[in-house]
């Protein structure tokens, strides 16, 4: 495998009245498992069911009911894990996280405090400028969602639905590594995209599939270079948690917005409360949350509902031989195999169709003229339509066909892009397009040159005009093209152009 | 460690449990017998020994990823003191 090295990002400092400040940020991102049965019940885990339907008495916390873990749940954190090239746990064990609020009817969110599944792994964060970063993980968990509560039908009351409760999640918390709000942003399309290869979280951001919580600091130059090699926090400012994020673009607003809150404060020499906020996208500006400060003692103790969970080497081994091709490796292949820029290959593996579809025409044809067609034709015209790749109406085939008539000078590049405008409103193949519309490109010098001639006959003013100033022959060339209906190998066109001129 | 009156009224908050003033010392003395007997169990040398998590060795059962629950909307909300449109309804709660 090509091995990526990149420079590492540099911090992004906000200018204060003496000197700049430095950002550094953590994020514990909250990701739904890919499932179809809830981490302790058999409910459906379906996104948009009627109120309250996929709800078992466990999820509703009824009393008597006791939890069963689903296996799926665990496995796909292994996968998690492993995707992020950590540690995995044989052992762990769920803890009670006590807490009152109505969209948790147990009173306790099960979850894992003291021994998480997954231990410590990393992410490497591109920053698509040729620096990446990175970010180290230090664990992940599984929990169990909370219901969800609607504020807006009712002015006096809030409404519950617990479709959501009990739903698993893997709660991945990183180490204080990011260093700006795109950085943020950055990381969390990458563990994004890392679950989706593994198939073990769908990403839907709008429905809450992926949220994060994010744990924003500051401080002086030169101060977290110190943390980096002591690992002592004592370095590090004070941080505040800006919680429930699941937009990339607010996320790098509440960052933004939230340093600066807190550069004012120490400026005027003040102090940070470590704190819980809100981002208001209206406002925008972060408030803090004061029920979430009183609630704050947890009292977490293991769950007496659930043994241990054990696992067996020889399970994860399982898992670890049947994980996919991740983003790094395809990228990394891309780019060795297919000879591919860097920009290229990370949108062809931004997901996974797109990546799919491309090799599909690669493998058939030349690779780096296969990225082009699809970056710059396919997805610009899926653009236009706002279609996806599965719905492409040109095949790979096609594409690689097409592609296939350029490199053998059937056709010119310039009647390509027509015979692909033809081939995605009809779905005809583009062979059969050239055949039928009389597009194959006249390479036949003969045939040229008799168009040359005709053309120098006819203008003979234009001839002499050309003799003064050689930049003219163009319109020659032009002219020529117009009379064989584009279809003349510029190439040829050219040399015999500029022949034929230079010899009248 | 010993618990107070404000620290047995803390308690009391976060779980949810209404304990008149006047009843706060007498709680706040049980709690401090119940830790007095926790402290004499950490007298106890436990050094090597694993915690026990269950009488039997037995392992977490397992069940497989299958839809096997729900659709029960009228039974879930059926205790509910308050229940609109098919969601539980709560005073408001709002950020």
């Amino acid at each position: 495998m090509l091995d990526l090295t990149y420079e590492t990002p540099k911090a992004k400092t906000i200018a204060g009245a003496k000197h700049d400040w430095e950002l550094v940020i953590g994020m514990e991102v909250h990701a739904q498992v890919a499932t179809r049965a809830k981490l302790f019940s058999g409910a459906s885990t379906q996104f948009g069911a009627e109120p309250n339907s996929n709800v078992a008495f466990v999820d509703a916390g009824m009393p008597g009911m006791l939890p069963v873990i689903n296996e799926a749940c665990v496995a796909q954190a292994v996968r998690t894990g492993l995707g992020l090239k950590a540690q995995i746990h044989l052992t762990s064990a769920f803890d009670r996280k006590n807490y009152f609020y109505p969209d948790l009817p147990q009173g306790y969110q099960i979850s894992q405090l003291y021994h998480p599944i997954v231990g410590e792994g990393e992410v490497l964060v591109e920053m698509g400028d040729g620096t990446a970063r990175t970010v180290r993980i230090e664990r992940i968990h599984l929990e169990q969602d909370a219901g969800k509560s609607i504020h807006d039908m009712d002015p006096a009351l809030s409404f519950v639905d617990l479709n959501r409760t009990g739903v698993a999640l893997m709660e991945i918390v990183s180490r204080p590594d990011i260093r700006g709000p795109e950085e943020a942003a950055a990381y969390l399309l990458k563990l994004r995209q890392i679950m989706l290869y593994l198939g073990t979280c769908d990403g839907n951001m709008q429905n809450g599939n992926l949220r994060a919580d994010v744990n924003v600091s500051v401080c002086l130059p030169g101060a977290y270079e110190r943390y980096q090699e002591t690992q002592d926090f004592s370095h590090l400012g004070t941080r505040c948690e800006i919680k429930n994020m699941n937009s990339t673009r607010f996320i790098q607003q509440a960052i933004e917005v939230e340093a600066r809150r807190q550069i004012a404060i120490l400026e005027a020499g003040g102090e940070i409360v470590q704190e819980t906020r809100l981002y208001d996208v209206e406002k925008g500006e972060t408030r803090s949350m004061r029920s979430k400060e009183e609630a704050h003692d947890y009292r977490y103790f293991p769950d007496p509902d659930l043994l241990p969970l054990e696992i067996e080497q020889a399970w994860v081994d399982h898992i670890a031989a049947n994980l996919p091709e991740l983003p790094d490796a395809k990228k990394a292949r891309f780019m060795g195999d297919f000879g591919l820029a860097d920009y290229d290959a990370s949108v062809l593996t931004a997901d996974l169709a797109a990546a799919a579809y491309f090799e599909a025409v690669a493998a058939k044809t030349n690779g780096k003229l296969a990225a082009n067609w699809v970056i710059n034709e396919l997805f610009g015209r899926l653009k236009k339509d706002e279609r996806s790749i599965a719905d492409s109406p040109v095949s790979p085939d096609q594409l690689a066909s097409l592609i296939a008539l350029i490199e053998a000078d059937t056709i010119s590049g310039k009647i390509a892009k027509d015979v692909f405008e033809i081939s995605y409103t009809t779905g005809r193949s583009p062979e059969e397009i050239v055949e039928t519309e009389g597009l194959k490109q006249v390479t036949d010098t003969g045939e040229i040159e008799a168009a040359v001639d005709e053309i120098i006959a006819a203008n003979p003013e234009q001839v002499e005009k050309a003799k003064q100033n050689p930049k003219l022959a163009g319109w020659f060339v032009g002219q020529v093209m117009k009379a064989t209906g584009g279809k003349a190998n510029p190439k040829a066109v050219n040399e015999l152009v500029a022949q034929k001129l230079a010899n009248s | 460690m010993s618990i107070d009156s404000a620290t047995a009224a803390k308690v009391a908050k976060l779980a949810r449990i209404k304990v008149e003033e006047e009843d706060l010392p007498a709680l706040a003395q049980e709690f401090n017998a119940i830790l007095g007997f926790i402290e004499q169990l950490e007298e106890v040398d436990v050094d090597g020994v694993e915690p026990m998590v269950s009488v039997t060795p037995m392992r977490l059962k397992r069940r497989e990823d299958v839809v096997t629950d729900g659709n029960q909307a009228a039974k879930v909300l059926s205790n509910a003191p308050d229940a609109r449109e098919g969601f539980f309804s709560v005073p408001k709660v709002v950020e």
